[in-house]
């Protein structure tokens, strides 16, 4: 049955109907809940951050592991990014958490390119990410998504404002991720002093447009601790891998002369409100900001530049088939436009060669002929002058044997003469 | 008689109370014992000054130590910068000075600031406008001393520069070794750790053997402690055995007092306890201050003095003398120096110049070697 024959409504509106008893679809949230938690979830996190601010150590801390790194150096060249996997479990909740981490960042002298290697390794992402989708035979639910979901931007505590690196950073950054600034090794900075800091980078980050991450406000459940919790933001955080005994408990602190910085109170740092916005309560909407807002934007962009739109000059709408058609007619006909060129220019190339060649043969017969002329020439001189030659002997000859019987007679003669006079 | 008396008057009237009491003892006494306590008098009619630099990235705290250092507020009307207008920042050169007082003596001390260093997103060569400073004192004080009038030669030179290094690293960063490479041989440099209010006793101890490991692989050369001579006592060579072992300082600066054990004392308030800046246990700012202040400012002034300057002075002339020989190709007018060291680079290209040339022409030779035979 062809999908023009099905009767259709013309233009009805949708009606709210009122049901007589329950009928149970009120349990699909719960079966997408089972077959999410049967596939598994995964999480990226980027941590921007200058070399020894406390990236790893705040890792460890979040997730309550120790995840493994090395100390980096101070004295590398440029930014590299450095993604590591790892499979955590809680309760029956997998999680496929990739943690990359931007080593190198705010160490050179000269930190112009600093921001490019983060920024392509994101596109990277997306991009391997559009391919998939592109493809013709896809697995998209098998796919392992790298896309980084949050950035955690590290903001050194110097208590003034925020350093122009960061802010050249960040505006790279805030149309591709979603932002998360917070203070680090907030431990030096006191009460008084952070609350100004955070002013002022709040209103640093708003004078120059960089847009950061704000929790959603939209759904009533978690609205309101969402939006104070995004009057508070960047987070002043302090990590710790290292335990203390306070009271009768071990906790994660950190022990000075003068005091314990206890990591998980909140009277002291901003830790825990991280650890319930990041990962308790908005992880989901992270990752779907991501693939909504960046991809889509990212995609967008991709594909205007290879040329498609989503309506043609006529306003009429394309569809991606027709699209691809017409590219690849487009794409075809170029191809035999250039092989065409090429068979002419090799053509051409060819006749130019004959042509030349033919010249030289001309000229060299031309030679050959006028060599020829004078070789007779010369050969007819010669017999002339032999002719000549020949002639004057002859007649050298006969002169001298008149000569020689001349002689010959003169001395008879005198022999004769003389044998008369006797 | 009468004369000896009147002599020995004399002198009691010109001595200081304790020392008569040695004068009393040994009848030998001859009386320059007393010069270091005219030289006091001299010193502290004459009052003293000092120059001290203080460098290093935005946010490390240098204004607040200099405040708790010498306990006054030089920075009260400061404007900073916002992130964005930082971005191509040049470094400045501020200069503050202030006429302190203290039992009778005068301090003229004076605070070279370099804001804007290690802050714009490119920082080659950032330090150029801080070596160019203090080559410009240097040579200021060279022509004062070479003047006709030396009366009254004002001595701007820098002293000290403090260096404060970052504690949020894991040591120094490539823009913390080229700046002290750059000055280690025009300044005494004493780095510093700043904010070392977020490092744990470990942390702070990794971070410093880091931090002199690192200064001595990189071949910085800053500023010693001067030996102490071998009958000092014990106690004083213990202490001075403890500063050199402390070094770089781990220190905490501030600008506010609060009340802890009962005193009201400068340090910073957080919930989890206070940080008294004077609390040796809690940073090293006390053994700064007595090394700056108390023990070594005289010598810093010294080695800027008889190292930095004479550098700089020997250097000098060197070029002149050496541009005076190529341009008269005359004798030099400072006929004690040695003959002027020609310029090594120039030597060097000469040389390489003359082996061309020598390759070149037996390459030639060779060529028409070959060309002969040939033709035969």
């Amino acid at each position: 049955m062809a999908a023009t024959d099905v009767d259709t409504y013309p233009s009805e509106e949708m009606r709210n109907l009122t049901l007589g008893g329950h009928v149970g679809f009120d349990s699909l949230p719960d079966q997408l809940v089972s077959k999410s938690v049967a596939q598994g979830f995964c999480f990226n996190i980027l941590c921007v951050g200058e070399t020894g601010i406390g990236k790893s150590t705040l890792m460890n801390t979040l997730f309550n592991t120790t995840f493994e790194n090395e100390e980096a150096s101070h004295y590398l060249n440029g930014v590299h990014l450095r993604p590591r996997t790892y499979d955590l479990k809680e309760s029956n909740v997998d999680l496929r958490l990739t943690i990359v981490d931007t080593v190198g960042f705010g160490d050179q002298v000269n930190k112009e390119e600093s921001y490019k290697p983060i920024v392509d390794y994101i596109d990277t992402q997306f991009e391997s990410f559009l391919q998939e989708e592109l493809k013709i035979k896809r697995s998209l639910f098998n796919y392992h998504d790298t896309r980084i979901h949050v950035c955690l931007y590290f903001i050194a505590p110097t208590g003034h404002s925020l350093k122009s690196l960061d802010l050249v950073t960040m505006k790279k950054l805030d149309s591709k991720v979603n932002i998360i600034p917070i203070i680090a090794k907030a431990d030096t900075i006191s009460k008084s002093e952070l609350h100004k800091f955070k002013i002022k980078i709040m209103s640093e980050l708003v004078s120059n447009g960089v847009q950061i991450y704000q929790f959603p406000t939209d759904d009533e459940a978690v609205a309101e601790i969402n939006s104070s919790m995004n009057a508070l933001l960047p987070f002043a955080v302090v990590g710790s891998s290292e335990e203390v005994k306070i009271g009768n408990k071990m906790v994660r602190a950190r022990q000075y002369p003068w005091g314990a910085v206890q990591v998980e109170n909140e009277s002291h740092c901003d830790f825990v409100k991280l650890r319930e916005m990041l990962i308790r309560v908005n992880m989901e909407d992270l990752r779907e900001q991501t693939h909504t807002r960046h991809y889509e934007l990212y995609r967008r962009c991709k594909l205007e530049e290879m040329g498609f739109k989503d309506t043609d000059p006529d306003s009429e709408p394309f569809s991606l088939q027709e699209t691809y058609e017409a590219k690849r007619r487009e794409f075809l006909g170029e191809l035999q436009h250039k092989e065409e060129e090429m068979r002419q220019m090799f053509v051409n190339k060819v006749k130019e060669t004959e042509a030349e060649l033919k010249e030289k043969e001309k000229e060299l017969h031309a030679r050959f002929e006028q060599m020829k002329r004078m070789h007779q020439e010369e050969k007819r001189n010669v017999e002339e002058k032999r002719r000549d030659l020949e002639e004057e002997m002859n007649s050298f000859n006969r002169r001298k044997n008149a000569a020689e019987t001349l002689q010959g007679q003169s001395l008879q003669g005198s022999s004769a003469q003389s044998i008369k006079k006797n | 008689m009468d004369a000896m008396i009147l002599q020995e008057k004399l002198v009691e009237r010109l001595l200081c109370p304790r020392v008569r009491t040695a004068r009393q003892k040994d009848k030998q006494y001859v009386g320059f014992a007393t010069l270091p306590n005219q030289v006091h008098r001299k010193s502290v009619k004459k009052g003293f000054d000092f120059t001290l630099m203080v460098a290093g990235e935005s946010g490390l705290g240098k204004s607040t130590l200099v405040n708790s250092l010498f306990l006054t507020d030089l920075y009260k009307d400061r404007k900073l910068l916002n992130a964005e207008e930082r971005i191509n920042q040049t470094v400045e050169i501020i200069k503050h000075t202030v006429d302190i007082e203290e039992k009778g003596v005068k301090l003229k001390l004076t605070i070279v600031d370099t804001p804007g260093f290690g802050d714009a997103v490119n920082n080659n060569e950032c330090w150029k406008p801080i070596t160019d400073y203090i080559d410009q004192q240097f040579e200021q004080y060279f022509r004062d001393e070479s003047g006709l009038n030396r009366k009254n030669i004002l001595d701007n030179r820098v002293h000290c520069c403090l260096y404060f290094i970052s504690p949020f690293g894991h040591g120094l960063r490539p823009v913390d070794v080229e700046f002290m490479k750059a000055l280690h041989e025009k300044v005494n440099i004493v780095p510093l750790i700043a904010k070392a209010d977020c490092l744990t006793p470990n942390e702070i101890k990794k971070l410093k053997d880091r931090v002199r490991d690192e200064i001595e692989k990189f071949g910085i050369k800053v500023y010693q402690f001067p030996e102490c001579d071998s009958d000092e006592d014990e106690e004083f060579k213990q202490m001075d055995k403890e500063l050199k072992e402390c070094t770089p300082f781990a220190v905490i600066g501030s600008n506010t007092v609060v009340e802890a054990r009962g005193q009201r004392v400068r340090g910073r308030l957080y919930p989890w306890g206070i940080v008294e800046v004077e609390n040796q246990s809690h940073c090293d700012f006390v053994k700064l201050r007595n090394m700056l202040i108390r023990s070594h400012m005289h010598d810093l002034k010294d080695v800027t003095c008889d190292v930095h300057y004479e550098n700089y002075r020997a250097h000098c002339i060197q070029e002149m003398t050496s541009k005076l020989a190529q341009d008269n190709r005359m004798d030099s007018p400072i006929p004690i120096l040695p003959l002027p060291t020609p310029d090594l680079e120039t030597e060097r290209l000469i040389k390489m110049k003359d082996e061309e040339l020598k390759r070149m022409q037996e390459m030639l030779e060779k060529m028409q070697q070959q060309m002969h035979e040939k033709d035969q």
